[in-house]
């Protein structure tokens, strides 16, 4: 058996909550106060998320960096890895809100995109 | 000189919803002054997401939050001056503004809403011994170089503070290659939120130390190392207990403090706990016509509070110019924080001008658990919420309703306070 400790993030109590896991399924969670707590739990210690958000090279453009983000979560275990496509791409002005950098980012079926306006010069 | 119905001070968040909300309150000639080369003020450099969740109901950057606003801004075709700097607000609403484009010039508002927000506590503030070598910045800073220039400040990392700034910043060093050795925080808890110590330090396994303090500062020409050591209780480094870090990088997360030499000049009366303008219902200041909102009032924990509180801003100062904002008779309310609530805006309440609900903020000066926010008319207990938790890192809310305030002629003071039954 596999004990887990996390702290909650649902709310500003942080509640230290303990999962015990068997081949990888949740047999109890215990120290949270409420739902909220027992959802984040199992979440976290069977498929955790995260939003990655960076810069990537522009060339061309009215800034020297465009700002991007994973259009949604991507697991957690590949945030590294979709750091170094991110380093990797070089974008051309203009680029604007919304626009690809990055599509079907390490395979995650999800795109990084690009989160503020660069205007061509 | 020239006349504008409303000047705002500041193309950040605040002054870009004090903007649109004036406009369609039905405010033609508004002027937004910013002094960067571009709108949107501090939100362009946080990169990370977790904004506009109560305004827009979805997780943004800030980026994308700011020009939400933006966009409304363009469209409304709200003039606004880039790379300008306002040098001077006189008690009469002339606002003295110079740039390289115009040079030196007046502006005689309608009224003025002040939006400068705040920055960041600089090492001068903070007495830490040691040498004084490059390879210190503030968080903030540290977050300029690296998301809108693209430049690293360091590869080796320890940060003292460990407020939103600084926690959000160990995660974008270390997603950029830096190696963040340590949080050092000199209070017993954090003043970031608990979602930020999650995944900006636990994710990356780097270690919070809480009542912690760095101690010396190494390094001639450049940072070499830096000491940290525990505190007590009374925040005196503990001697044995120092530990050195080698690093080329110390960043300071220490807590913001408004930007108000402007409103000091004015002659804006100060709140010592805030350190921003006292304020009344209506978010004026002792000079009448004279508004404030954003970072520049009381530092927020949430951009969309900043929001909320600058589209009053700017519903009042459309008021304040079309004769609607009723003059004071003198017999404003005041609002009292006690017993670890450590203030609220408003501090003041004209029940005759405030709106049908009025939302009354502030913060807590410690961490209480299972504790009550309670609001007093006089003697009188009102109101007796419990919550489950209250941390300075946070702000609070209790909203007034006019209805009761209409009910207790005569009453002179509310008293907002945490009691722990």
């Amino acid at each position: 058996m596999e004990k887990r400790e996390l702290t909650c993030i649902g709310c500003p109590m942080g509640c230290q909550i303990t999962v015990e896991l068997e081949n990888g399924e949740v047999i109890s969670v215990s120290g949270n106060t409420c739902g909220i707590g027992d959802k984040y739990a199992r979440n976290e210690v069977t498929h955790p998320e995260r939003t990655v958000t960076s810069t990537a090279i522009i060339l061309g453009g009215d800034k020297p960096r465009v700002s991007v983000k994973t259009a949604s979560n991507i697991p957690k275990d590949k945030i590294s890895d979709v750091m170094k496509e991110i380093d990797a791409a070089v974008m051309k002005a203009p680029i604007h809100i919304g626009d690809v950098v990055v599509k079907d980012v390490c395979g995650t079926g999800v795109d990084v995109v690009a989160t503020r306006n660069v205007e061509a010069i | 000189m020239t006349n504008y119905d409303i000047v705002i001070v500041g193309g950040g968040p605040a002054g870009l919803a004090a903007a649109v909300s004036a406009r369609k309150a039905g405010v033609d000639k508004i002027l937004i002054l910013e002094r960067d080369k571009e709108l949107g003020g501090i939100l362009n450099q946080c990169i990370h997401n977790g904004f506009g969740l109560h305004t827009f109901k979805e997780e943004l950057t800030g980026p994308e939050y700011a020009y939400r606003f933006m966009e409304q801004v363009f469209d409304m075709k709200i003039e606004y001056k880039l790379n300008t700097m306002v040098m001077d607000i006189s008690e009469d609403r002339v606002v003295t503004a110079m740039s390289r484009e115009d040079g030196m010039y007046q502006i005689k508002a309608g009224a003025v809403i002040l939006a400068m927000g705040c920055r960041e506590r600089p090492r001068g503030a903070l007495n830490i011994p040691g040498y004084r070598p490059a390879g210190i910045f503030s968080a903030g800073t540290a977050q300029r170089l690296v998301n809108i220039e693209g430049y690293m400040p360091g590869r080796e990392v320890v940060i003292l503070g460990s407020g939103d700034i600084g926690l959000i910043m160990a995660r974008r060093m270390t997603l950029e290659g830096a190696k963040v050795k340590v949080v050092a925080e000199l209070m017993p808890y954090s003043g970031g939120l608990k979602r930020n110590i999650v995944q900006c330090l636990d994710d990356f396994g780097i270690p919070l130390k809480l009542s912690h303090t760095v101690v010396d500062i190494e390094g001639k020409e450049h940072l070499t190392a830096v000491t940290i050591a525990a505190v007590d209780n009374k925040g005196k480094p503990i001697p044995g207990t120092e530990e050195r870090y080698t690093c080329d990088t110390l960043l300071l997360s220490c807590g913001l403090i408004p930007e108000n030499e402007l409103s000091r000049n004015a002659g804006v009366e100060m709140s010592p706990i805030t350190s921003g303008p006292i304020v009344n219902e209506s978010l004026e200041t002792n000079i009448p016509g004279v508004f404030a909102c954003g970072n520049v009032l009381h530092v927020h924990d949430l951009v969309d509070y900043v929001s909320e509180e600058a589209s009053r801003a700017g519903e009042n100062a459309a008021k304040f110019i079309n004769g609607q904002l009723s003059e004071s008779k003198g017999d404003e309310i005041e609002i009292i924080a006690t017993d670890g609530a450590r203030y609220t805006v408003p501090s003041t309440i004209d029940v005759g001008r405030m709106d049908d609900k009025l939302t009354v903020r502030f913060r807590v000066g410690a961490v209480y658990k299972d504790s009550y926010v309670s609001v007093y008319f006089d003697d009188e207990r009102v109101m007796h919420n419990k919550k489950r938790i209250m941390a300075p890192g946070e702000m609070e809310q209790v909203i007034l309703l006019k209805d009761k305030l209409a009910e207790k002629p005569g009453l002179k003071k509310i008293t907002v306070k945490i009691e722990a039954e």
